[in-house]
């Protein structure tokens, strides 16, 4: 258990830049979920924080130890691969303790942690079975296992849920958060699902082509995103973007789309007619008498709530996610709350705040 | 793995037709043949064979020069597998390690494998000859007696080489692939679980390599049995005296100069059993057993 110090980190492969300085601090005992679009760099940052890749730059450090040149054996780290890699010639209870073996443990040591492992992830009937006589889902306890036995000062998951079906990626995911609490390990995950990422970090790294967008807890990465990228990529549906203009001395914002909004926490610097992207997730987009008529294109009825589809008279797209079922109308009259404005700048996409 | 259902039973036939035919007349014919010939005693003339039964066998099998070749063909199938699956291994190791110079060493160490094996044995023939050979002078001028037309021990050892060399290739190709085919992933959970490079070539790579060192051991050995009798003839001719006489040497000579047919169709028979066993052998052991 402890703490880990990536500061920045690069890493290219020839001509191809992956990362591009990455700067993370993580503290004893926390789970960082990384999270991104596929082939933003979030294999290429666990594997260089393991000591598989070299960075081309940069430092990591593990509780304080300089470990940017060491070998992965000497970084006392456990991975959790994608696809589990397990020891396909060795039983369950020699993949376990393959490790602690190499370690050089007394063999009373080895067995009793085995046995605590399989324990608490409930393997323990499957001890003497190969790699290949194991489900999926029966496999990734086994990997996780090997990783708790070895006790090590971080873990680290590569899309570990990736390839289980839903239900039992929804289960695993709740058993991984209860098991890292009660270990306390510092932990990193990566995944690029976003409803991962939110219920298993304490913190989440949101990564767009090989920067960390932004780098905070669950809510305050829904509730504040940094910019439209991450705006865009953390939440469901995703959040609606309208272009506008600063207006009324940085009041206001006038959207292309007709009306003007004034901002209800306070004016933005900037140029009068500076441009301005604005977000508004679905779900706060309202239902108004007297609000802008949305002719609707498609309505999606998911039960509890509605998804409904259509263009502002702009002709830029807008979702609107509604409790409860939908007004049966060829167009509705919605409102955008000030409130739940996010104004990003429209040309760098950066948040900006009063 | 993908299966094709086939419809009628013509088209399948038809398709097998080309290697049922080849397989009976260069295969079945001359193995039955070999059989029926070995159950005959036929005059030195061949004008005449009278049916013996087993007495063929009984007699080779007593023979002390068969039983020397035997030992002969023992020491050098398992020095030929041995060498030629090492060397392969190896050699496969250190390309696996940089696949980019995977295709270079590939198709050069294929060519031995394309070379006859009478042209093998000319190559290292001109290495190794005493007086004219690039090495064998070497050795000579250096003080170590070699002659393998006179020793009889060198000549094993260079016909063991010259063996080997053929047949590294073949096994390098299986190495590698068998190496390429253990997931990268595996190896680095194997290095983070503290496995330094040495350890997981024995506790990772070879337990994994196992099946296809079976099949390629019991490949290596018939071939040293059946495929050497060229590299044999070319380079000692079976001498000096017995010294290099393999099994299916001993056939030749005993069925081409001695022109004992039925006791040089005994032999073969009894080779041919021999390999039929080494199949069968692999054949259930890979059932059994090994498939990661
Ligand atoms: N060994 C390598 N050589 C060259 N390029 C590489 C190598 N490994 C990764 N890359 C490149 O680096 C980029 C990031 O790869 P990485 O595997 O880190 O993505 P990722 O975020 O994990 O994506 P995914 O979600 O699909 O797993 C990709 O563009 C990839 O092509
Ligand atoms: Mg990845």
């Amino acid at each position: 258990m402890a703490s880990l110090d990536v500061s920045g980190l690069r890493k290219s492969f020839g001509p191809t830049h992956v990362l591009h300085g990455i700067d993370l601090a993580v503290e004893d005992g926390e789970m960082i979920v990384i999270v991104g679009a596929s082939g933003c760099g979030k294999s290429t940052l666990l594997r260089i924080v393991a000591g598989l890749e070299t960075a081309t730059s940069g430092s990591i450090r593990i509780a304080g130890r300089e470990v940017t040149a060491l070998e992965p054996a000497e970084r006392d780290i456990a991975m959790v691969f994608q696809n589990y890699a397990l020891y396909p010639h060795m039983s369950v209870e020699q993949n376990m303790a393959y490790g602690l073996k190499i370690r050089g443990l007394p063999k009373a040591e080895i067995t009793r942690r085995v046995a605590e492992a399989a324990g608490l992830l409930g393997i323990e009937a499957l001890l003497g079975r190969r790699p290949r006589q194991l489900s999926g889902g029966q496999r990734q306890r086994v990997a996780m296992g090997r990783a708790i036995v070895r006790e090590p000062k971080l873990f680290l998951f590569d899309e570990p849920l990736s390839n289980l079906d839903a239900k039992l990626r929804v289960q695993m995911r709740a058993e991984i958060r209860r098991l890292q609490r009660r270990l306390g390990v510092t932990s990193l995950f990566v995944t690029h699902d976003q409803t991962e990422a939110m219920t298993l970090g304490d913190r989440l790294v949101v990564m767009h082509a090989g920067h960390a967008a932004q780098i905070a807890t669950p809510m305050e990465i829904w509730a504040r995103p940094a910019d439209t990228y991450v705006a865009g990529f953390i939440g469901s549906p995703a959040m609606n973007f309208l272009e506008g203009t600063l207006a009324e001395g940085g009041q206001a914002v006038a959207l292309k789309a007709g009306p003007v909004l004034r901002f209800a926490d306070g004016p933005r610097a900037g140029g009068e007619g500076m441009p301005l992207t604005v977000g508004i997730r679905p779900e706060h987009v309202e239902l108004a008498e007297g609000g802008i008529l949305l002719p609707l294109d498609l309505v999606e009825p998911l039960g509890s709530e509605t998804v409904l589809h259509g263009r502002l008279p702009g002709g830029e797209a807008l979702v609107v996610k509604l409790a409860g079922p939908a007004p049966d109308a060829p167009s509705l009259p919605v409102a955008l709350p000030a409130a739940a404005l996010h104004v990003f700048d429209g040309e760098t996409g950066k948040r900006l705040d009063p | 793995m993908r299966k094709t259902v086939f419809k009628g039973t013509a088209l399948p036939l038809l398709l097998l037709a080309p290697q049922l035919a080849i397989t009976a007349i260069f295969f079945l014919w001359p193995a039955g043949a070999a059989i029926w010939q070995s159950l005959l005693q036929e005059d030195p003339w061949g004008m005449s064979s009278e049916f013996v039964g087993l007495r063929n066998f009984t007699e080779v099998l007593a023979q002390p020069e068969w039983r020397g070749a035997a030992y002969n063909t023992l020491i050098f199938s398992s020095a030929v597998a041995i060498l030629a699956m090492g060397t392969a291994l190896f050699l496969a190791v250190q390309a696996d390690k940089s696949i980019r110079g995977a295709n270079i060493y590939r198709t050069l160490l294929i060519w031995p494998y394309a070379v006859a094996p009478a042209v093998a044995a000319v190559l290292w023939l001109f290495l190794f000859h005493p007086s004219i050979g690039l090495v064998g002078r070497a050795l000579n001028e250096a003080g170590i007696a070699w002659d393998y037309k006179l020793n009889g021990n060198q000549a094993m050892l260079l016909i063991i080489i010259a063996a080997a060399w053929k047949q590294v290739s073949y096994n390098f190709i299986f190495f590698l692939a068998g190496l390429q085919s253990i997931p990268r992933s595996v190896l680095e959970a194997a290095a983070i679980d503290g496995a330094r490079p040495v350890r997981r070539f024995w506790t990772i790579i070879l337990p994994l390599l196992s099946p296809t060192a079976f099949f390629l051991l019991v490949v290596n050995l018939v071939y040293a049995f059946f495929d050497t009798f060229g590299v044999i003839h070319a380079l000692t001719g079976g001498g000096p005296g017995k010294a290099t006489e393999t099994l299916i040497y001993k056939v030749y000579v005993e069925g081409v100069q001695n022109v004992n047919l039925g006791s040089s169709s005994a032999q073969s028979v009894i080779l041919m059993v021999l390999v039929i066993a080494l199949t069968a052998v692999q054949f259930r052991f890979i059932e059994r057993k090994v498939h990661y």
